[in-house]
């Protein structure tokens, strides 16, 4: 056991090395009366921080269920997505909810609480772009983050797609704002974050119905069903409010097509 | 660990680590020995270009430069080498990767100049020899293996700072580590295993051949 531990912390140390974003230092580490919760600090709509603060659909739903659930104040964390298991795992942060997608092989490292949203995979493209699904992609030039799931599908549905990958997403849309790129691909939560950011107004439109649904939990310490069930009660407070809803539509704009036969979404038993 | 090589095509990703080195090895090389030749010309103009060219390219971190190729030439500029972004991308890696690396080429070559006793130039300009024929026939060849050691640690350090072209989404070995650390993170410590080994058979006989090499060519004096 001792030895699996230390060989995850070398193991976990070179991801943090050979990841080009350095978070921070782990000072207040586990504060005495507050909550670590990992978040994205660069997705318009669901995790940014915005000068000292931070705000986003993420934002809203982890400081709602830190304070019914009675978890204290809430101390944010950059959780880049290559090291949300390790800093869940590693007790660094408490939860992490950071457009996390509930995924089989995820399951096997952390457990779930939530969901607490279902988003889709959609393109991002130029507002005069022809581009209007699936078919329309087969040699064009498409934009996504290096190594995310949501490139690898749609390369596997169009083989004679010309795939780009950066390591940020803000990458892709500056290629894209400039038409280097015909297309970006990932939640569409994210992309109409991009479609509606200052610097991009009127430029870009989503375009829906080309993947999967992206399933938004809450991770958690694997195995840790109280937490899950607490976390999970206060959800359900959230929704019932009207606070979830109205925090939708905050952060991610009247533009966004909101699915509600899947929105809000059913909760998973905790396990 | 048989799971990640179903998941994962691991070989290909190792694959393109080797292409990376092997290729920006070669063009490293290549503008390396021009910039040295440059800094050792008795033209102060091209002695002027090779000093900044080593000053600029040494002294900026790669992954500026790695990603600055790709999105400041082909992105911005649109200067674009392939139509395939990612043979595209592949390209500017390489560019790049040489780019950076031929500096530390030309300060290794210069050292193997300076292993060399300065009479000897002085002899080869007595007996007539102009600056090209000096340079072929005296100096770079005794400077070359004088510079067999430092330019094995530049191999060995462009063999490894291949990783950084992640960055723009060329499939090696640093980038299979983040795929697998963002999809199948319970392999993270397989795939760490696996990298660092192939990293270290990658790397060792490098400086073992460059050990051995320098050993039986070095000039004894």
């Amino acid at each position: 056991m001792q030895k699996t531990r230390r060989m995850a912390g070398v193991a976990g140390l070179s991801v943090v090395a050979l990841s080009l974003a350095a978070c921070g230092g782990s000072e207040n580490e586990g504060g005495e009366d507050g909550v670590n919760v990992g978040i994205k600090f660069d997705q318009p709509g669901l995790g940014q921080k915005v000068g000292s603060g931070y705000e986003g659909l993420d934002v809203d739903v982890a400081n709602y269920v830190a304070k019914d659930a009675g978890l204290g104040k809430v101390t944010f964390k950059e959780a880049p997505s290559k090291q949300r298991e390790q800093l869940i795992k590693s007790g660094q942060v408490k939860m992490v909810i950071a457009t996390y997608s509930v995924t089989d092989e995820r399951k096997q490292e952390v457990s779930f609480a939530g969901p607490y949203f279902i988003a889709e995979q959609a393109l991002l493209v130029a507002k005069d772009s022809k581009i209007n699904g699936v078919k329309s992609l087969s040699g064009k030039k498409l934009c996504s983050v290096s190594g995310s799931t949501s490139a690898t599908k749609l390369k596997e549905q169009v083989p004679g797609v010309n795939l780009q990958e950066f390591d940020t997403y803000s990458k892709c849309a500056s290629a894209l704002s400039t038409g280097q790129i015909d297309a970006m691909t990932t939640d569409d939560t994210i992309l109409s974050g991009y479609a509606q950011q200052d610097s991009y107004k009127g430029k870009f439109k989503v375009v829906k119905g080309v993947g999967g649904d992206e399933i938004y939990g809450i991770g958690i310490k694997k195995g840790d069903t109280a937490l899950c069930k607490k976390v999970n009660t206060s959800l359900q407070k959230m929704v019932d409010s009207g606070e979830w809803k109205k925090s939708v539509e905050k952060h991610l704009g009247a533009e966004y097509q909101l699915n509600a036969e899947k929105n809000p979404p059913k909760q998973e038993t905790c396990s | 660990m048989s799971q990640i090589f179903e998941q994962f095509d691991v070989i290909s990703f190792f694959w393109m680590t080797i292409k990376l080195t092997a290729l920006a090895a070669v063009a490293s090389f290549i503008i390396g020995t021009v910039m040295a030749i440059m800094r050792l010309s008795p033209v102060p103009v091209l002695r002027f270009v090779g000093t900044a060219y080593v000053t600029l390219f040494r002294n900026t971190p790669l992954t500026l430069i790695v990603f600055g190729s790709l999105f400041g030439i082909s992105i911005t500029l649109q200067f674009s080498i392939s139509d395939t972004l990612s043979t595209n991308a592949f390209f500017f890696a390489i560019f790049g990767l040489a780019v950076y690396h031929a500096a530390f080429v030309c300060e290794a070559i210069r050292s193997g100049v300076n292993t060399i006793p300065l009479g000897q130039a002085e002899a080869a300009r007595s007996i007539g020899l102009t600056f090209t024929q000096t340079l072929r026939e005296v100096i770079l060849p005794q400077a070359m293996r004088g510079a067999i050691t430092p330019l094995g640690n530049t191999l060995i350090a462009l063999a490894k700072n291949t990783t950084v072209v992640m960055t723009i989404g060329v499939l090696e070995s640093a980038y299979f580590l983040s795929k697998v650390s963002e999809d199948a993170s319970s392999q993270l410590n397989n795939a760490f295993l696996l990298v660092a080994g192939f990293f270290v058979l990658f790397t060792v006989p490098m400086g073992l051949a460059t050990g051995y090499a320098s050993r039986k060519l070095a000039v004894k004096r």
